[in-house]
């Protein structure tokens, strides 16, 4: 169970490739990478994402091991990114291993839908008219009744 | 003495990151009304708790989450992480 919070670029191919590597009784592993989208139209200059140190990664650790303890999983993977990005810039990316496909895809979503809303990070983008938070979704708070 | 933080727009708003807050609270929700009545900005940051979410010690807490020990408040949105 790893969990990165860095400013720096990550390797998707080499990220999923160690993570592979190294479940030797997983029969299913599931990725999910999120990408910074631009702007309706274009015209995104920058996503800056604020954290919080510290508890960022307790939040991101309760979280992977609330999955850990509810699906039959031997491993996850969680790496987040923060400070300035471009459109198309990977942000994040979750790895989850699993003997069987069912708990590696479920597990997966239960991190992205805890990880949106609890875990301490903000979004701002930038474009021609300034900055603007990203505003949090009410189907973000409502993706978490379902677990 | 306690350290209040604050993140995205509430630390905007508000003109700075931390502070040490010397402060007879016995509530989250006390904290916030002792802030208000600092000046305009704190007043305008608080000024609808419904968009506000409190960390106590980096757990995310309530508005009436008591302070007894406490030794980091931390003031933010609705997180927007993924």
């Amino acid at each position: 169970m790893a969990i990165r919070v860095q400013a720096e670029p990550f390797d998707l191919g080499a990220e999923a490739d160690t993570f592979a590597a190294a479940q030797a009784d997983a029969g299913a592993i599931v990725t999910f990478t999120g990408v910074v989208r631009d702007l309706p139209g274009g015209g995104l200059d920058r996503m800056e994402i604020e954290h919080y140190p510290g508890m960022t990664e307790r939040a991101l650790g309760r979280i992977a091991a609330d999955a850990m303890a509810r699906w039959d999983l031997s491993d996850t993977l969680i790496i987040h990114r923060h400070g300035a990005m471009r459109a198309g810039d990977l942000i994040m990316m979750v790895a989850t291993a699993a003997r069987h496909r069912k708990d590696a895809f479920e597990a997966a979503e239960f991190l992205m839908d805890y990880l949106k809303s609890r875990a301490p990070f903000w979004k701002k983008e930038h474009g021609a008219a300034g900055g603007d938070w990203v505003a949090a979704r009410d189907e973000d708070e409502d993706a978490l009744e379902r677990w | 003495m306690i350290d209040v933080l604050y993140f995205a727009w509430v630390r905007e708003r508000i003109g700075l990151p931390r502070e040490r807050v010397e402060t007879r609270a016995g509530t989250v929700a006390g904290l916030v009304e002792e802030l208000r009545a600092r000046e305009d900005r704190y007043a305008a940051a608080f000024a609808d708790l419904s968009a506000l979410r409190v960390a106590v010690d980096q757990e995310l807490a309530d508005f009436d989450a008591p302070l007894d020990g406490v030794h980091e408040v931390a003031f933010f949105p609705p997180m927007t992480g993924g």
